[in-house]
């Protein structure tokens, strides 16, 4: 029989691992509403802002706090280079295109790390103390990055709903082709858009990198849990994403504990399998 | 046509005889090289099946997977013939695929939603190999048994590899064969209906969600058949080179890249793919690892945004214009 507390430790953790989840999901899904494109290589841009910040504090021996910040701007500026060398040109391809796209960057990104840096596991894992609350064992690196997770979540909605910029970003969301009637030009919300998404990939590498180790197919591990994360919640819903987040990393943290860890993700992705065809607009989406 | 046809039964003359060439010390390593692509090229015609109707599955490893393992794992522990294994692994991934088609014609699970179901069903699968280590040799993946006594032609094992050279070539021509059929058919305008509006096709009588399921079935048989033909050509089956997402998308970038709406071109983009990491990795031996595979992506990128419809699909579309262009004849639609 399982002890309870192993139990408890599992949803801990899990809601721990909800935190980033969400983070990664929120990024992706800010793109996909606005431009309408799911980039398949999301999480490989987060694998390299995680190689940034590795760099920066092993070779150049930046602090960590200030390579963190170093890697949101890397994360902005590679969604922004996405969007303008490979996302414009297929705008208007059909949508198997630009996914394909966006997969091939996938291979490209995963190759060139292997050819620049080797498929060595690198990391510069803080040894921050292990709380104890109540008998459960809760590592102090994973509570910081969840709660800057969640600081970073905040930072993006205030963004979207306090900013000219951000309330004209939601516009194109909902209607892309009024919003250009109103005088804001879709394209060059695109490219913020695209950036804020990046930004997000960076924060997610700087959080991601103090508790993992990377390599080049890092982005294997998270991306397809990623995008299930924003089908579940629905395409372009970011409170559905943030919820999923967290379901979706319930069930991989405890299912991880009560079978294996492999089980874990295959009951995840059975769970959202059965829930497309229930519900394909995702769990929160209003039936028509 | 008939200079076309002349011209198609030359190739295949002369690709029969590539066995019988001397090619010198680099025989095997060529013949090695061949039965990759023919087999991969089958498999990537098994997917085109599907993708040209805007069937884009990101979840053919699944059926990769399925068909290799089930074939390995009923020789290596019931002592099943390949013969007889093969034909079951094919009939296992024939049902799982109608167990995943049903409810996705059913609830009209399409376009990006469908290729992320797909991708789900192939991790999936992939996972659950990885899980099952006591059977299937999780991540470092398992090794055909060797056969001891038995003959050759019981156990599928041969020591030549011209028996896979044949054996390949006939798969990539079934695979072609069975294409060509289905471009032939009323289900390819059924199909073709369907990939641009399902309601549109159900309202003037077409059964969507038999033709979906039937084109499913069809595509994940041919491509289990390619998966085993793989096992037993290697000897040997591991999660992450016949199963899983990397699996999946090579399938479609390979025809993509080669042009999915042609015949041949998921030939010639698996040739195409294959030929450059092979040279790629000749030509820089151990010095720099990955080299291929970023040219590849980087190809598939450009490829992707300038030649939409492929390299063979793209050169065929221009031939064909000019072909018909001086006779004074109608276009011919592409």
């Amino acid at each position: 029989m399982l002890d309870p507390i192993f139990l408890l430790e599992a949803v801990v953790n899990g809601i721990l691992l909800g935190g980033v989840l969400a983070l990664l999901a929120l990024g992706l899904n800010l793109i996909f509403g606005v431009i309408d494109i799911i980039w398949i290589a999301y999480v490989d841009l987060v694998t390299l802002c995680m190689y940034g910040v590795y760099f920066l504090v092993s070779l150049y021996g930046w602090p960590l706090w200030l390579a963190g910040l170093a890697a949101i701007g890397i994360g902005a500026l590679l969604g922004a280079l996405v969007h303008l060398l490979i996302i414009t040109p297929i705008l208007s391809s059909p949508p198997v295109n630009q996914l394909l796209a966006t997969g091939g960057l996938l291979f490209f990104i995963q190759s060139v790390a292997t050819l620049l840096w080797s498929t060595d596991h690198r990391s510069v894992r803080v040894s921050l103390p292990t709380l104890e609350v109540g008998g459960i064992f809760i590592s102090f690196t994973r509570l910081l990055a969840f709660g800057l997770a969640i600081l970073a979540m905040i930072a993006l909605y205030l963004f979207l709903t306090r900013t000219y910029t951000g309330t004209a970003i939601r516009a194109v969301s909902q209607d892309r082709e009024a919003i250009a009637l109103m005088g804001a030009r879709p394209q060059r919300l695109y490219l913020v858009t695209s950036a804020v998404g990046g930004a997000m990939a960076g924060v997610a590498g700087a959080l991601l990198i103090i508790q993992y180790a990377v390599h080049p197919y890092f982005g294997s591990a998270f991306g397809p849990l990623t995008f299930m994360i924003c089908v579940l919640g629905g395409l372009g819903n970011m409170v559905g994403a943030f919820v999923a987040a967290f379901i979706m990393a319930q069930v991989i943290s405890v299912g991880g504990v009560l079978v294996s860890t492999e089980m874990g993700y295959v009951i995840a992705f059975v769970i959202f399998i059965v829930l497309m065809f229930v519900r394909p607009g995702g769990i929160f989406a209003k039936r028509a | 046509m008939s200079a076309a046809r002349l011209l198609g039964l030359a190739g295949l003359v002369a690709l029969g005889l590539v066995p019988l060439l001397p090619l010198g010390p680099a025989q095997e390593y060529i013949w090695h090289v061949i039965i990759q692509i023919f087999l991969w090229s089958f498999v990537g015609n098994a997917w085109s099946l599907m993708g040209r109707f805007g069937l884009v599955s990101l979840g053919h490893g699944a059926f990769l997977g399925v068909g290799a393992y089930a074939m390995v794992l009923l020789w290596n522990f019931f002592g099943i013939t390949p013969w007889v294994g093969t034909v079951l692994a094919v009939l296992v991934t024939v049902a799982f695929a109608l167990v995943v088609a049903y409810p996705c014609s059913r609830f009209q699970v399409v376009g990006h939603y469908f290729g992320l179901v797909t991708l789900a069903v192939g991790e999936v699968i992939r996972l659950l190999i990885v899980a099952e280590r006591d059977w299937t040799g999780g991540s470092l993946g398992v090794s055909l048994k060797a056969g001891g006594t038995a003959s050759d032609w019981w156990t599928l094992q041969f020591a030549d590899k011209r028996v896979f050279y044949y054996v390949g070539l006939a798969a990539w021509l079934l695979g072609l064969w069975v294409w060509w059929r289905v471009d032939r058919s009323m289900a390819r305008s059924a199909m073709e209906a369907i990939g641009e509006d399902e309601t549109a096709a159900a309202s003037v009588g077409i059964r969507v969600a038999r033709f979906k399921m039937g084109i499913t079935a069809l595509s994940a048989a041919l491509t289990a058949l390619g998966g085993a033909l793989l096992a037993l050509y290697l000897a040997y089956a591991n999660p992450d080179s016949l199963a899983g997402i990397g699996v999946s998308l090579r399938i479609v970038f390979a025809v993509v890249l080669g042009g999915m709406y042609s015949l041949l071109g998921p030939f010639v983009g698996t040739a195409l793919t294959i030929a450059l990491s092979e040279y790629l990795r000749i030509y820089f031996g151990i010095k720099l690892i990955g080299i291929a595979e970023t040219i590849y992506g980087l190809l598939l990128i450009v490829f992707i945004i300038f030649l939409p419809a492929g390299i063979y699909g793209s050169i065929a579309q221009v031939v064909r214009r000019r072909l018909t262009r001086p006779s004074g004849g109608f276009p011919v639609r592409a």
